[in-house]
């Protein structure tokens, strides 16, 4: 020992890292890119890989040769970029497709705005929207779950859950013929269903939650304020009449509402700050995906719904401050005991 | 279900490795450096001067204004000089320099170990005797003792509570305190009481303590008035407002004192010395100091005589070890740094924590990923990452709207930072220049 050193207080860290938390997310996937390999099988690898390692060289050739900066594809927020596109996809789709994805996901969602913790929207989903607007034949073709396992593009098809209703009630079909034709809520809880590779087993996602809120990474605002509000609201909906609007269980089990509401829409830096504000826009969320997924054009409606409150987490965090200490005055009351 | 405050908190590694080892005394140090500014307020007045012959527990600086406090020689001999040196904060301030000789006391002082449990002297007195006692705030915060006993006209103390959290990681001079002179500790909290004029006392201590919990529950029980809360352990659960809010859940309102809420605190530290103070007529003149860390040898608690140096008691546990990379005067969360292990023991020292070099420096500061972990660790309910981002723009107005005020420094969003960030330094920043505006603002006013 030289000299000793000196700075200022605290002088211990909890050894919390980016780069623990970012692994963190990978991990609490795991469980979703498993269930995805074991229903749609080759497809499920294909996209998967193709998704991460062009976001991982998208990132480090934006970040080296554009910023002239040191790579950060290490801290691990490219991989999740990466993986929750892929989750975010259907098997089927061409590798052409997913790259572009990948580009607009990294380049425009991420690092035009200055990279990690700068992106005002959630970088997966700006690349899934751009891909679901600009690709919309290839975007709503889903895989049937385990027959298709060894397909990749040539996978047969069928629709997903949210598309016969949807389709259906347009057509004017009750819904109680409708819900004869899509899988029991036991198979949609398992994941038995057409949809994206991330978005089908309902069980597997809350494993992942599970150790998303156990390690910390994330608190159960968000997730408990999208799916709460998408209960309560398809709820009276579904009371008033059950022949038009679809049960909250529905609701909950089809598409990509747990995905988006664990995975997505909690997303660091495109969510509000104070508890108050997640809730908010966790509300908000789960509000918006029942309004467009009944009364919109597209069966489906959390990604756009995440997107759109995105766009609001700046006014959220100027206007919904965390609750402070003492900042009511103090009820002074009799001291008993 | 234990009580605890009601926003933020962390949980640090406890490290309490000291929490079994006897306080002992520290033999007296050929030298002791006595600085006269040890606490919040007005520095005391040297009333000594080069060669000079002290006796121990003599005033050798007055206090020099309400908000000030006495200062004692800690041993008897020859004052050698005044001089400037550096303290625990890093500055360089004046210092009486005695040469110790023997260890004379000055007269009237009782010494006896047993313990007078009689309280005979009246509220005025108490009060009057503390602040000639120089007794200061022993948790750390040094604010006179006096002070916080002499509420402003029309504000009434309810209730007293005594913090025996001791919520920093490594300290244990608190809970060796609370076990081995339980008892005096109670009567200083009964003098207290009586200083206050109020009925009752809480005793807030953390459940990482429950031999503490069970032993003063044990002696408080035929006190009238005193009870004993135990606490989740959660930090800052020993800062004054959460410990208040935690006990009898109420929340100080932002920029107010206590006594807002009809509560005064006081530490277990402070009681000890207001004990030895109106019941043995004993000045402070030494404090329990822990001295711990991971590669110390022998850490333990030590009665220290104020101005004894670091580097005696750093000798005593064991001496420094090789791999030393930091010396903190405090416990890890709130301490400060020492820039050598010459700095002399003060009031306000109530530990000295030795930390390896490979915990010594901070990890490279990373840019923030908008987690809100801060804002979900900040016991006061603020958003560090925002205070962060105006002092790093010095946009104070913005600053002064967010509360940068009301930040207490506990530390908890530096800690739990997973960028590294070095939050706490820039609301620091925020705050002092913050609180310059609004200084000058209300002299401007009047």
């Amino acid at each position: 020992m030289e000299k000793l050193i000196v700075s200022p207080s605290p002088h211990v860290h909890s050894g919390d890292s980016v780069k623990k938390n970012m692994y963190g997310v990978i991990i609490a996937l795991l469980p979703a890119l498993a269930a995805s390999f074991w229903f749609f099988g080759l497809g499920a690898l294909i996209v998967t890989l193709t998704s991460i390692a062009a976001c991982l060289l998208f990132e480090h050739l934006i970040q080296v040769y554009l910023f002239k900066r040191p790579s950060t594809i290490s801290d691990g927020s490219a991989i999740v970029t990466g993986l929750l596109l892929a989750m975010n996809l259907p098997s089927n789709l061409p590798l052409g497709i997913i790259i572009i994805g990948a580009a607009v996901a990294i380049g425009i969602g991420k690092m035009s705005f200055g990279g990690l913790g700068q992106n005002p929207f959630n970088p997966a989903l700006v690349g899934r929207v751009f891909l679901l607007i600009s690709f919309p034949a290839q975007m709503t073709s889903w895989p049937t779950p385990i027959i298709s396992r060894t397909a990749y593009l040539d996978a047969t098809t069928g629709a997903t859950p949210l598309s016969v209703v949807k389709g259906g009630l347009i057509s004017g079909t009750p819904l109680s013929e409708l819900m004869a034709q899509i899988p029991s809520y036991k198979d949609m809880l398992i994941g038995t269903m057409g949809g994206s590779l991330g978005e089908v087993a309902a069980i597997a996602l809350l494993l992942g939650l599970a150790y998303l809120l156990i390690k910390k990474i994330i608190t159960w605002h968000i997730p408990v304020s999208v799916v709460g509000s998408v209960i309560i609201l398809a709820g009276i909906m579904h009371l008033a009449d059950p022949e038009v609007y679809p049960s909250p269980t529905f609701h909950v089990l089809s598409g990509g509402l747990l995905l988006g509401a664990f995975f997505m829409a909690t997303d660091y830096s495109s969510s509000p700050m104070a508890n108050k504000g997640m809730l908010t826009y966790g509300v908000g969320i789960g509000v918006l995906t029942v309004l467009i997924r009944t009364f919109g054009s597209y069966p489906e409606g959390v990604s756009f719904a995440i997107l759109i409150m995105n766009s609001f987490t700046p006014l959220i965090n100027k206007y919904i401050k965390p609750k402070r200490f003492g900042e009511k005055p103090a009820i002074q009351k009799a001291y008993k005991n | 279900m234990l009580k605890t405050f009601s926003l933020g908190g962390i949980h640090p590694e406890e490290n309490k490795l000291s929490a079994d080892c006897e306080i002992e005394v520290l033999p007296l140090s050929p030298v002791v450096k006595v600085p006269i500014s040890q606490h919040i307020g007005a520095p005391a007045q040297a009333l000594v001067k080069k060669g000079d012959i002290v006796k121990t527990g003599q005033v050798i600086a007055k206090s020099s204004g309400f908000v000030s406090a006495n200062i004692h020689s800690p041993v008897s001999g020859t004052v050698e000089k005044l001089e400037e040196v550096i303290d625990s904060s890093g500055y360089r301030r004046t210092a009486i320099i005695i040469k110790s000789e023997g260890d004379e006391w000055e007269e009237g002082i009782d010494r006896s170990p047993e313990i007078k449990r009689e309280i005979s002297s009246g509220k005025e007195e108490i009060i009057k005797r503390i602040a000639e006692a120089g007794i200061v705030g022993l948790g750390g915060a040094t604010f006179p003792s006096h002070v916080k006993l002499s509420p402003p006209p029309g504000q009434k103390c309810e209730l007293l509570i005594i913090n025996g959290v001791e919520c920093e990681p490594y300290l244990t001079g608190d809970h060796r305190l609370m076990l081995e002179k339980g008892e005096e500790v109670l009567i200083g909290v009964q003098l207290l009481m009586k200083a206050l004029d109020v009925k009752r006392a809480i005793i807030g201590i953390e459940n990482n303590k429950p031999d503490a919990i069970k032993h003063i529950t044990n002696l408080s029980k035929d006190i009238e008035g005193i009870s004993v809360q135990p606490l989740k352990v959660q930090y800052p659960q020993g800062g004054e407002k959460q410990l208040i809010e935690a006990c009898i859940g109420r929340q100080v309102p932002s920029g107010k004192l206590p006594i807002e809420v009809g509560a005064v605190v006081h530490n277990v530290g402070t009681s000890y010395a207001i004990y030895e103070a109106i019941q043995k007529n004993k000045p402070l003149i030494e404090r329990v100091v822990t001295v711990t860390g991971k590669s110390v040898k022998k850490p333990g608690n030590y009665l220290t005589r104020i101005g004894t140096p670091v580097s005696d008691l750093i000798e005593a546990a064991g001496g420094l070890p090789e791999d030393t990379g930091k010396v903190i005067s405090g416990g890890p969360m709130m301490g400060k740094a020492l820039s050598t292990v010459d700095v002399p023991v003060a009031k306000g020292t109530s530990g000295v924590l030795i930390m390896p070099d490979e915990l010594s420096s901070r990890k490279p500061v990373q840019d923030c990923i908008r987690c809100a972990k801060c804002v979900s660790v900040c016991s006061m309910g603020l958003s560090p990452y925002l205070l962060m981002a105006l002092s790093e723009r010095a946009i104070w107005d913005s600053a002064e709207e967010e509360k940068v005020l009301d930040c207490i420094e506990c530390g908890s969003c530096s800690y739990i930072c997973p960028s590294s960030r070095p939050l706490l330094d820039y609301i620091r920043l925020g705050k002092s220049k913050v609180g310059q505006i609004v200084r000058s603002r209300t002299t401007q006013q009047q």
